[in-house]
C-alpha cells in the first residue's frame, strides 16, 4: 500500500487543494501546516501554469496571481519550499501540474525531485491514460504515484484506467458542474461502482458542486474541494491561514 | 503510445474529459474519408461554393523586377471568404453534420477561421459560436461584426494574454462543457490528434492542384514551395503533396514580430523548443520551466506559440526548412505586392511574400517557386496604414 492509500484507510479522507506561491510560496508553506493541523487527510499542490486550460476560472486567477507575484513561482521555488516543510508535513503531498512544466523540467529530474522533496503523487490533467508510458518508468523509479482521472465523459475507459490506478482515483465532475452550473447530470455512483469492480484503489469526489451529497458520502472513500480554499486565499490573502484552518476543520468534521 | 505521432511530435495530450469525444471524432473521420457521399458533397461545395481549384497565378511583373527565379502564387486569397480557412472548414462542419452535431465552435486570430466557420455554419444551418482573444477582437474588429452578420456569437476571450493561444485555451473549455451537439473545428493543423491529420487533409487541396497545375503550366516541377506559418494549415495543405518529391525545396516562413532575437516574436521552431501543449507535442515559445511565453507578431493569424506537430517533423528530419520573417519585411512584402502585381495580400501571406523577395533574385531563371497567397489582405489595411502613421478616419 502506497503512502497515499494509507492515508484513507479507516476514515473519509479530505484532501485540500491550493495553488503554490497563491499569494506567495511563504504563505503556502504556512497554509500546507494549517490544513494538516485542521485534520486533512492528503494536500494537493497546483504548480502554477500559464495556460491552465482544465481549470476553474477561480483555479485560473490562482494560477495568475502566483505567477505574477514578486519574484515568481518556478518549478525550483516550489521543490524547495517542499523540501523545507518536508520535516513537517506527515500527509502526503500531491503536485498537481499540467505536462509540459514537468516535460521541460525532464521527467526523471522532476520525478527524483519529488522523491527528495516527499512528493507522494502527481496529477497531470493534460496527461491522458493513453500518454502516461512516456512518464510511467521514472514515476515508478521513484515511487510517485501517478493519480488516474476518472471523467463522466470517460465512459468504456473506465475500468481501463482504474484497473492500473495508484495511489487514488480522482472522479472528475464534469467542468462546468465545477463552475457551478445546475443543469447537468452525471451518474456518478455508476462511475464509482465501475471503478469498485476492478479495483480497491480510494476514489476522491470532489465536493462544493452539484452532486447529491448524502448519496455520495456513502460512496466515495474522500473528498475533495477545488475552489474552496483557493476562494479563501483570494478573499483574504495573507491572512487566509485562519479561515483556511476554520474551514478544513469544519469540513472534516462533517465527513 | 497513442496514435497520430509525427516523429517524436503529436499525440493526444488533452483532459480526460475530452478523450472519448476526440477518439470518437477519429472513428468517424475514418469513416467518412472513405465515403462516397462525403467525398462527394464536399467537392460540390469546395467547386461550387468556395470557388476550386484556385489560380496559379504567374506573377510576371515580379519575376522581371526581382530577376531571379519564375514566381507563382497559388491564390487561396481569391477563395470564398478570402484565405484558405474554408478549405478545411467546409470539410469539419460537413463532417459534424454527419455527426449528428448541431452547433460548432472555433477559436480564431485574424478573423478568417472565424469568419470561414461562421459561414460554413449558416450554410449547413449549424449554431455557431466564435472564441477570440480581446487584443484580437481590437485589432481585426471588421472580422468580428463579419462573423456577427454570419450568424456567430463572437466571444471576447480575456484570459492570459487575450490573443489566439487564449482563444485555444477557452473552446477547448468549452468543448468539454458541451460535447454532446457539439465540435470544435480546430483552424490549424495543430492540437491533439486527430486535428493535425484531418486540417492537413482538408487542406492538401492546395497542393493537390497547385502540383498538377504546374505541371500543365510549366511541365516540370517546382524548386521552391513556399508559404507562411503560424500553426501551419496553410503551410501544411501547400508542402503535403510536395514532401514527395525530393527535389522540390519547402520554405515555412514564421512571424519574427520585431526579430527573432527579442522577445517580441513569434518565430516558434527559430526560437522555440520542444514541449507539450495545446494536446500535441512539437515547439513552442516558452520559458526554461515550460511557462509558454507571450508572443507577439503584427499578424493576429501567425501571433502563436507553437506549430504544428506535423511541421515539427518535417524540420526535425530537415525536408522543411523555417525561416524568420519580421514585421517590417512583412508590411514591405505587403505594400511590394500590392504595387507591383495589384494583389492585396494578408499580412500573414506576406511574410512568405518577403522570404520570396530575398531568395528569388539569387535564384536561377529557369527555376520555379511557388508561393502560398493564403489569404487577401483587406482585413489588415487599418492596421498597415497605422503602422504607416497614416490617420484614418473609417
Amino acid at each position: 500500500m502506497s503512502k497515499i492509500s494509507e492515508a484513507f484507510s479507516n476514515k473519509k479522507a479530505f484532501v485540500g487543494f491550493l495553488t503554490a506561491g497563491d499569494p506567495s510560496l511563504e504563505k503556502t508553506e504556512e497554509f500546507i501546516l494549517k490544513m494538516q493541523e485542521a485534520g486533512a487527510s492528503v494536500i494537493e499542490i497546483g504548480v502554477p501554469f500559464s495556460d491552465p486550460i482544465a481549470e476553474t476560472p477561480v483555479v485560473q486567477e490562482a494560477n495568475v496571481r502566483a505567477l505574477s507575484a514578486e519574484g515568481g513561482c518556478t518549478t525550483d521555488m516550489i521543490f524547495d519550499m517542499l523540501a523545507r516543510v518536508k520535516d513537517k508535513v506527515s500527509v502526503p503531498v500531491v503536485l498537481m501540474t499540467y505536462l509540459n512544466p514537468v516535460f521541460k523540467y525532464g521527467y526523471e529530474a522532476f520525478m527524483k525531485k519529488c522523491d527528495e522533496t516527499g512528493v507522494a503523487g502527481i496529477i497531470i490533467p493534460d496527461m491522458p491514460y493513453d500518454e502516461r508510458d512516456e512518464i510511467l518508468p521514472m514515476a515508478d523509479k521513484y515511487g510517485v504515484d501517478i493519480i488516474s482521472l476518472v471523467a463522466p465523459a470517460s465512459k468504456s475507459r473506465i475500468r481501463m484506467i482504474a484497473g492500473e490506478a495508484k495511489g487514488y482515483i480522482y472522479v472528475l465532475p464534469s467542468l462546468d458542474a465545477a463552475d457551478g452550473r445546475k443543469d447537468v447530470v452525471t451518474d456518478i455512483s455508476d462511475i464509482v461502482a465501475q471503478i469498485r469492480k476492478v479495483t480497491d484503489t480510494p476514489v476522491v469526489l470532489e465536493i462544493g458542486v452539484d452532486y447529491p451529497e448524502a448519496e455520495y458520502e456513502t460512496i466515495a472513500d474522500g473528498f475533495v474541494v477545488e475552489n474552496a480554499i483557493v476562494n479563501l486565499i483570494a478573499k483574504h490573502g495573507n491572512d487566509a491561514a485562519q479561515p483556511i484552518y476554520d474551514y478544513v476543520k469544519k469540513t472534516v468534521e462533517s465527513l | 503510445m497513442a496514435k497520430g505521432r509525427y516523429g517524436i511530435h503529436g499525440g493526444q495530450y488533452i483532459p480526460e474529459s475530452l478523450m472519448d469525444e476526440v477518439l470518437k471524432l477519429e472513428e468517424a473521420y475514418e469513416f467518412y474519408k472513405k465515403d462516397e457521399d462525403f467525398n462527394r458533397e464536399l467537392n460540390a461545395l469546395l467547386a461550387e461554393y468556395a470557388g476550386r481549384p484556385s489560380l496559379l497565378y504567374y506573377a510576371e511583373k515580379m519575376t522581371k523586377d526581382l530577376g531571379g527565379a519564375k514566381i507563382y502564387f497559388k491564390r487561396e486569397d481569391l477563395n470564398h471568404t478570402g484565405s484558405h480557412k474554408i478549405n478545411n472548414v467546409l470539410g469539419q462542419a460537413l463532417l459534424a453534420k454527419k455527426m449528428g452535431k448541431t452547433r460548432i465552435i472555433a477559436e480564431t486570430g485574424a478573423g478568417q477561421h472565424g469568419v470561414a466557420t461562421a459561414t460554413a455554419a449558416a450554410l449547413l444551418g449549424l449554431e455557431c459560436e466564435i472564441f477570440m482573444g480581446e487584443e484580437d477582437t481590437i485589432r481585426q474588429a471588421l472580422n468580428v461584426y463579419r462573423m456577427e452578420l454570419l450568424g456567430a456569437k463572437v466571444n471576447a476571450v480575456k484570459t492570459g494574454t487575450r490573443t489566439l493561444k487564449d482563444a485555444v485555451n477557452e473552446c477547448m473549455r468549452e468543448w468539454t462543457m458541451r460535447m454532446d451537439d457539439t465540435l470544435y473545428v480546430l483552424g490549424s493543423v495543430m492540437g491533439p490528434h486527430p486535428f493535425p491529420m484531418i486540417v492537413r487533409d482538408f487542406q492538401s487541396v492546395i497542393s493537390r492542384e497547385a502540383r498538377a497545375q504546374i505541371l500543365e503550366k510549366e511541365g516540370k516541377l517546382p524548386d521552391v514551395v513556399m508559404a507562411c506559418v503560424g500553426g501551419g494549415s496553410n503551410a501544411m495543405g501547400m508542402f503535403y503533396e510536395f514532401i514527395k518529391d525530393e527535389s522540390v525545396k519547402l520554405i515555412g516562413c514564421e512571424a519574427a514580430g520585431l526579430g527573432a532575437d527579442t522577445d517580441k516574436t513569434a518565430a516558434t521552431v527559430t526560437t522555440g523548443s520542444i514541449g507539450v501543449f495545446h494536446g500535441m507535442k512539437s515547439y513552442f515559445c516558452q520559458d526554461e520551466y515550460g511557462q509558454i511565453a507571450p508572443v507577439y507578431s503584427i499578424s493576429a493569424g501567425l501571433d502563436y506559440p507553437g506549430v504544428g506537430p506535423e511541421h515539427a517533423n518535417l524540420h526535425d528530419i530537415g525536408r522543411a526548412q523555417y525561416v524568420p520573417v519580421t514585421d517590417d519585411e512583412a508590411v514591405e512584402a505587403f505594400e511590394y505586392i500590392a504595387r507591383t502585381e495589384g494583389i492585396i495580400a494578408a499580412i500573414e501571406s506576406s511574410h512568405a511574400v518577403a522570404h520570396l523577395m530575398k531568395i528569388a533574385p539569387k535564384m536561377e531563371k529557369d527555376q520555379i517557386i511557388i508561393c502560398c497567397l493564403s489569404g487577401r489582405g483587406d482585413k489588415d489595411v487599418a492596421a498597415i496604414a497605422r503602422y504607416r502613421g497614416v490617420d484614418l478616419h473609417e
